[in-house]
């Protein structure tokens, strides 16, 4: 693991990059995983 | 056995850990080639079940092996980060040339594997999400770990994984794997093995280097060359099969037909050629040449388009029978 306080401007740059790719990631399987349970759910949603 | 843990999450990282990653080096861990094909034989396989399936659910499942197959890639480079610096094929990989940690790789395998199992049971059923978990596992432990560095059968056992997506696809839309999708699966199966080595004709060095024993490192490029042969022997009427069993119509005959002869030809003619012979003694050479590699390469990119052209021909005629239905309401 690199240590942060000797990162460069460039890779600290690419570690935000990442963290803000992953936190989207997430958010997008959440949504899906909600999804995925309405169609699952069918007609049978609002019961 | 299974070896050691070798130098793959040691040396790139020693050597490059300050090199930043770019989003396309992430990308490149998923093997998005390999994904692609391994896409298209999930589709074809969800696809000829011929069960009507929720739209939604149908992309989540092929997401589900898409995910599944990057993660595989992702934990192969992890692994193989060691071998894959030494050769010219794969040295510029995001592991092997620093850009990303081999922590990460094994990371974001690992996260992957999980999450596209999960999505495909809780989307579709654990019969798919099981298969899909068993393919992931069998080619990043017993092919990646194990036969590929121990055994010049390498390909021909761990072809297995490459070949169950369609199966997969298939029980993702059933939940069920019937003979006609593991007809599927044997396609892909005994296609491998000639189309691997077809390449690792004129990249013989390359692997001798990295101390992988393919075929013709081990057993040498005739030997290898008389194989293919064989293996084209027995893929062909395999091929030919699916018209048989109802799962291809008279389209999908034509296409194995003429297809199987193209890649009959092509493997006589490797047969009868000494390519692979001047690289083993001239590791130097190996892209250079190309001339005496020409009939290996001919039949390794013809043997991408075959197997792309039969499932092609598959999906082709199932949505082709699928769509009057549709419009008839």
């Amino acid at each position: 693991m690199s240590h942060p306080a000797q990162e460069t401007p460039e890779a600290a740059k690419a570690r935000r990059w990442r963290n803000w790719l992953l936190a989207g990631a997430l958010f997008a399987f959440v949504i899906l995983v909600f999804v995925v349970t309405i169609v699952r759910l069918g007609g049978h949603v609002l019961d | 056995m299974i070896e050691p843990m070798t130098d793959a999450a040691q040396v790139p990282d020693q050597a490059h850990a300050a090199l930043p990653a770019r989003w396309s080096d992430y990308v490149m861990l998923l093997k998005p080639r390999v994904m692609s094909l391994v896409v298209f034989t999930a589709l074809t396989g969800l696809v000829c079940a011929g069960k009507p399936l929720n739209p939604i659910l149908a992309a989540v499942a092929v997401l589900s092996v898409a995910v599944g197959a990057g993660a595989s890639g992702a934990l192969n480079m992890w692994y193989d980060a060691d071998i894959d610096a030494l050769m010219r094929r794969t040295h510029a990989r995001p592991v092997p040339s620093g850009r990303v940690q081999a922590a990460d790789a094994l990371a974001m395998g690992i996260v992957l594997s999980i999450l596209s199992v999960m999505l495909m049971g809780m989307a579709l059923n654990w019969l798919a999400a099981g298969l899909l978990a068993f393919t992931i596992g069998f080619y990043a432990v017993v092919y990646t770990m194990w036969l590929k560095r121990s055994t010049p059968l390498n390909i021909v056992i761990g072809g297995a994984a490459g070949a169950l997506p369609p199966v997969i696809g298939w029980a993702a839309a059933t939940g069920a794997a019937p003979l006609n999708a593991w007809l599927m699966f044997l396609i892909i199966f005994l296609w491998t093995p000639p189309h691997s080595w077809a390449l690792a004709l004129y990249t013989t060095s390359d692997y001798a280097k990295a101390g992988v024993p393919m075929m013709p490192v081990a057993k040498g490029p005739a030997a290898t060359r008389l194989r293919i042969l064989l293996y084209s022997l027995v893929l062909v009427p395999a091929a030919l099969a699916p018209a048989f069993t109802g799962l291809g119509g008279p389209g999908y005959l034509a296409v194995a037909a003429v297809g199987g002869a193209g890649f009959l030809a092509l493997a006589a003619r490797l047969a009868a050629s000494h390519a692979g012979d001047s690289l083993t003694a001239r590791p130097a050479g190996l892209y250079d040449v190309k001339a005496q590699a020409k009939p290996a390469r001919d039949l390794f990119a013809f043997s991408i388009l075959y197997l792309f052209a039969l499932f092609l021909a598959l999906l082709a005629e199932h949505l082709l029978r699928i769509a009057p239905l549709s419009l008839l309401g």
